[in-house]
C-alpha cells in the first residue's frame, strides 16, 4: 500500500514534467502538442548518448539534456507552430501530429528501432522507508520534480518573461497590445517545455532502464491525460493531475494487473473529457470557446472532371487484373482499396461534418475482431461475416462515442484518440474473448459459398468490390437531406441547431456510417492477413488515413480514394522511400496543410 | 496643431470582405478625437490597423510623420500607443496590481512606475481598493478603471480607446467620460472609438463618422453634435 502510494508519486513527478509542458503551450499557442512525447523522447536519447557513449556523469548529462531537448522544442515551434499560427487550432494539433511522426521515425532510422538499454549511472543504494524502499533514483526523481515545479511557479510569477508568458496565455492580443512579444513567449514557452519534456524522458529511461523511439506516444498521452485533470492552461493543475494520474495508475497496477496501467490511464482522460473538459479544480463546467464551426481547415469544391472520366477508371481499375500477370501491383492495389474505403469513411467525419478523429484505427479494430471472432468462434462464414460484423462494430461504435460528441475542435480530437486506444487495450486485457496480447490466428481466408478467395486478382476484386459500394452510399448520402445536415455542423455549430440539427444526433448517424465502413476494411485486412493483435491497428493507422483524406481534399469521395492509393502505392513504388515511409507523411501533411489545405483534388471556393 | 496619428487612404481586408475603403483620418497632439459610427462601420478594425493587429493591404499609417505601417504591434507599444482594448480585455487570472503593472510591461524605470502605479490610485480610488482582487471577479465598471489606469501606466502618447462605455451602466458611462476628460487636461492624447456618438461628441474636440468603412463626416465635436447627418449615417437608426 505504502509502496504503491511512493510509486505513484515518482511517476507522478515524471508525468508531471511532461504535462507542465502541455499545459504552458497549450496557454500559449492554444494547442495541444502532439509532438511533445517526441521531443521527450529525443531527450532521453541524448542522455543516452551521453551516458553510454560518451560516459559522462549523470548532472552534465542533465544539462546536455535540457538544452538539446529545448532546441528541439524551438525547431517544433519553428517548423510546425509558429507558420500556422493564425490558422486555428486544429491545424496545429495536425501539423504537431506530423511534427511527432517525422520525430518518431526518424529517431528509428538514426538509433535504430530496437530498445537500448539505459544503466542509471547514479549510486544504486536504497532504503526502508515504512514498510516501502526508496532508492536514490526515487529521491533524484522526487527532487526534479518537486525542484521544476518550484522554479517554474518563481519564474512566472517572479519574473518579467513569467509575466508576459502567463499574459499571453490568458489574452494574446491584450498581451500584444502591451507590448510583449508574443513569438518570443511562444519561443520561449516551447523551449522551455521541450528542456522539461527531454528531463522527463531521460529520468524515464533511467527508472525503466531502457528507451525505445517510440515511447514519447504514451508520454504525450499520460502528459495530455494530466494537463487536463489540471484544466488545460493551468500549471499547477497540471501536477495535481499527474500526481492523480501517477497513484491511480500504482494502484490499478497493485489490484488489476500490470497490463491495466494504460486502460485505467485511458479510462481517466476519457472521463474527465467527457464529465468535466475543464478539469478536476476548475469552477466552471463551460468549454473554453472553441470555434464553432466544426475545424477551420479551408474546404474547397471538388475538381470537375468529365463525366467519362470516373466510370472510365473504373471499368479499367475492374480490368487490371486481365491485362497484370505480376501479382504484386495487384497485391499493393488492393490495400490502396482497402485503405481508400477508411479514408472515404473517415471523409464522413473529418470531411463532411468536419470533426477531426483521430481514432479511426478503433473502429477497424473493432471490425476486424468482430469477424475473427464471429468466423472462428461461431462459425459464421466469411460473406455473414462482412455483413454482420460492421453493423456490430458500428453500433460499439457510436454507444462509445456518443458521450463525446457534444465536445468540439481539440476536446473532441483527443477524445477520439483516447477511444481507439482504448479499443485495443479492452482487446488486450479481455482475454476470455479476443485470447489478450496472443491475438487471433487462423483466420479463415475470405470467400463466398465455400470458395476461398486466395489469389491476388481475387482479393483485389474483393476489395475494390466492397470500396465501390462504400463510396456509393456515402456519396448518397452525402447529396441527401442528411449530407447538407452534416454540413450545416461543420459550417456552424449554433446556427446549425437553431435550424433544428439536433447536433449529437447527426453526429451519431456519421460516426456510425463511417464506423460501418472502416469496420467493413478491418474485416477484409484480418481475413487476408488470417492474423490480427491489439497492436495491428494503431494510431499511426489513424493518422495515415487522416493525411489520406487531407491530401486528398476533404468532402470529396474522389479524393480520398485517390489519396490512399498516392500514399500507398508512392512508398511501395519508390524503393527507398519505404524506410521514409511515415516522414513522408508527416512531411506531406504538414506541407499540404500550409501550401494547399484543401487538397489535390479541391479547389479553392 | 502637430498631427500625431495618421491613417493614409487605408484599405483592409478580412479574406475576400473589404472592411475600409480610403480610410483616411488623422488625431492631434494633446485633443480627444473620436471616431463614430454603427455595427460593422469598420470602427475596431480601424483600431487594430492602428495597432498592427491587422494589416492594411494598401495604405499607409503615421506616428508623428514617421512612417509606421510595417512596424509590428510590440514596436507601435514601445513608440507610445496603448490601448483600452474592447471590453476591457484585462488578463482575467492575474491580480489587478498585476494588470496594471503588465501595463507598464515595457517600462525599466521601476521606481517611477511605482510613483505612477500610486498617482493612478489617486486618480481611481476604486482601483486601490481591489488591488489583490483576481481581476476576472471584477465588475464591468470596474474593469474599465483598471483598464485605463494599465494603459497610463505605459506613459501613452497616445491613449486609444476601443468602445470605451460599451456595457456599462448609465452611471458608470457619465464617470468614464469625465475620467477621461481628466486624462486628456492632464496632458494625454486620446483617439477613441465610440457607437455612442452624442456621449463621445460631449467630450471630444474632433470626430469622423464612419459608415461602410469609409469616412462620411468629419469636423469638429460642436459641428458633428447639431448635424443631423450624424444620425442618418448611423444605418438608418438613430444616434443614442
Amino acid at each position: 500500500m505504502w509502496d504503491q502510494l511512493l510509486n505513484g508519486l515518482v511517476i507522478g513527478n515524471l508525468y508531471a514534467l511532461t504535462a507542465i509542458g502541455i499545459t504552458q503551450i497549450y496557454g500559449v499557442a492554444g494547442v495541444v502538442n502532439f509532438a511533445h512525447g517526441s521531443v521527450y523522447m529525443v531527450g532521453a536519447y541524448i542522455g543516452w548518448m551521453a551516458i553510454a557513449w560518451l560516459h559522462w556523469p549523470l548532472v552534465p548529462a542533465i544539462l546536455l539534456v535540457l538544452a538539446g531537448s529545448a532546441a528541439i522544442g524551438l525547431l517544433v515551434e519553428r517548423a510546425a507552430v509558429r507558420p500556422f499560427a493564425r490558422a486555428g487550432s486544429t491545424i496545429l494539433l495536425l501539423t504537431t501530429i506530423a511534427a511527432g511522426l517525422i520525430m518518431d521515425n526518424a529517431a528509428q532510422i538514426i538509433w535504430g528501432p530496437q530498445t537500448q538499454a539505459l544503466r542509471s549511472p547514479l549510486p544504486q543504494w536504497q532504503f526502508k522507508l515504512g514498510g516501502g524502499t526508496v532508492s536514490f533514483l526515487d529521491l533524484f526523481i522526487l527532487a526534479a520534480g518537486v525542484g521544476t515545479a518550484l522554479l517554474l511557479h518563481l519564474f512566472l510569477y517572479r519574473s518579467r518573461a513569467g509575466w508576459a508568458v502567463r499574459a499571453t496565455a490568458q489574452d494574446r492580443e491584450a498581451a500584444l497590445q502591451m507590448g510583449v512579444d508574443v513569438n518570443r513567449v511562444s519561443s520561449l514557452s516551447f523551449a522551455m517545455a521541450g528542456a522539461f519534456a527531454g528531463l522527463s524522458g531521460l529520468l524515464v529511461g533511467l527508472y525503466f532502464n531502457n528507451i525505445y523511439p517510440t515511447m514519447g506516444a504514451s508520454a504525450t498521452l499520460k502528459g495530455t491525460t494530466a494537463a487536463l485533470l489540471g484544466g488545460l492552461g493551468n500549471v499547477p493543475g497540471a501536477i495535481l493531475g499527474a500526481y492523480v494520474l501517477g497513484i491511480t495508475e500504482a494502484f490499478s497496477v497493485e489490484w488489476l494487473g500490470s497490463s491495466f496501467r494504460n486502460l485505467m490511464a485511458i479510462v481517466l482522460l476519457i472521463g474527465v473529457l467527457i464529465f468535466r473538459p475543464n478539469g478536476l479544480i476548475s469552477a466552471r463546467r463551460a468549454l473554453n470557446p472553441e470555434p464553432t464551426a466544426g475545424t477551420f481547415i479551408p474546404h474547397g469544391r471538388p475538381l470537375r472532371f468529365p463525366r467519362w472520366l470516373l466510370p472510365a477508371v473504373t471499368v479499367s481499375a475492374m480490368a487490371l487484373p486481365l491485362f497484370l500477370s505480376n501479382p504484386y501491383p495487384l497485391q499493393v492495389l488492393a490495400i490502396a482499396w482497402v485503405f481508400g474505403l477508411m479514408a472515404v469513411s473517415l471523409n464522413l467525419i473529418s470531411g463532411t461534418t468536419g470533426q477531426i478523429s483521430l481514432g479511426h484505427a478503433g473502429f477497424v479494430t473493432l471490425g476486424a475482431y468482430a469477424s475473427a471472432i464471429l468466423t472462428s468462434r461461431l462459425g459464421l462464414p466469411f460473406s455473414l461475416s462482412l455483413l454482420v460484423s460492421p453493423f456490430l462494430a458500428a453500433a460499439i461504435g457510436v454507444l462509445l462515442c456518443y458521450p463525446a460528441l457534444r465536445l468540439r475542435g481539440q476536446y473532441l480530437a483527443i477524445t477520439t484518440m483516447g477511444l481507439g486506444e482504448a479499443i485495443s487495450l479492452i482487446a488486450l486485457n479481455w482475454e476470455g474473448v479476443t485470447q489478450g496480447p496472443l491475438g487471433i490466428s487462423n483466420i479463415q481466408p475470405p470467400g463466398f459459398f465455400g470458395y476461398p478467395i486466395v489469389s491476388p486478382a481475387g482479393m483485389y476484386l474483393l476489395a475494390f468490390a466492397v470500396l465501390l459500394i462504400g463510396v456509393w452510399v456515402v456519396h448518397r448520402l452525402s447529396r441527401s437531406h442528411l449530407g447538407r445536415a452534416l454540413r450545416a455542423m461543420r459550417e456552424d455549430e449554433v446556427a446549425a441547431r437553431a435550424f433544428g440539427i439536433g447536433l449529437a444526433r447527426y453526429k451519431s448517424i456519421a460516426f456510425g456510417v463511417s464506423a460501418f465502413f472502416a469496420a467493413a476494411a478491418g474485416v477484409l485486412l484480418a481475413h487476408s492477413y488470417s492474423y490480427i493483435a491489439p497492436d495491428t491497428f494503431t494510431f499511426a493507422l489513424s493518422i495515415q488515413v487522416l493525411t489520406m483524406i487531407i491530401l486528398g481534399g476533404r468532402d470529396n469521395a474522389v479524393g480520398a480514394v485517390a489519396g490512399a492509393v498516392i500514399l500507398i502505392a508512392l512508398p511501395e513504388s519508390i524503393r527507398f522511400l519505404g524506410e521514409f515511409r511515415f516522414i513522408l507523411y508527416g512531411l506531406l501533411l504538414i506541407g499540404m496543410l500550409r501550401f494547399r489545405p484543401y487538397g489535390l483534388f479541391n479547389s479553392a471556393t | 496643431m502637430e498631427t500625431i496619428l495618421e491613417l493614409q487612404d487605408v484599405n483592409t481586408f478580412y479574406g475576400a470582405i473589404q472592411v475600409h475603403f480610403d480610410l483616411s483620418l488623422s488625431v492631434s497632439a494633446g485633443e480627444i478625437t473620436c471616431l463614430l459610427g454603427g455595427n460593422a462601420s469598420g470602427k475596431s478594425t480601424a483600431m487594430k490597423a492602428i495597432f498592427g493587429l491587422v494589416r492594411p493591404r494598401t495604405g499607409r499609417v503615421f506616428l508623428a510623420g514617421e512612417e509606421a505601417t510595417h512596424w509590428g504591434t510590440p514596436r507601435r507599444v514601445a513608440w507610445g500607443l496603448r490601448s483600452v482594448p474592447e471590453a476591457r480585455r484585462l488578463f482575467p487570472y492575474m491580480t489587478v496590481r498585476e494588470n496594471l503593472l503588465m501595463g507598464a510591461y515595457l517600462r525599466r524605470d521601476r521606481r517611477q512606475v511605482a510613483e505612477d502605479l500610486e498617482k493612478m490610485l489617486d486618480l481611481f480610488p476604486r482601483v486601490g481598493e481591489r488591488l489583490d482582487q483576481v481581476a476576472g471577479t471584477l465588475s464591468g465598471g470596474e474593469q474599465q478603471m483598471v483598464a485605463m489606469a494599465r494603459a497610463l501606466l505605459g506613459r501613452p502618447r497616445i491613449l486609444c480607446m476601443d468602445e470605451p462605455t460599451m456595457g456599462l451602466s448609465p452611471l458608470w458611462v457619465d464617470r468614464v467620460l469625465e475620467l477621461i476628460q481628466t486624462i486628456n487636461r492632464q496632458g494625454t492624447t486620446v483617439f477613441m472609438v465610440e457607437q455612442n456618438a452624442r456621449a463621445a461628441l460631449q467630450i471630444a474636440h474632433r470626430g469622423y463618422v464612419l459608415r461602410h468603412g469609409t469616412v462620411a463626416l468629419r469636423g469638429t465635436a460642436s459641428e458633428l453634435l447639431d448635424n443631423p447627418l450624424v444620425e442618418s449615417a448611423y444605418l438608418g437608426g438613430k444616434v443614442i
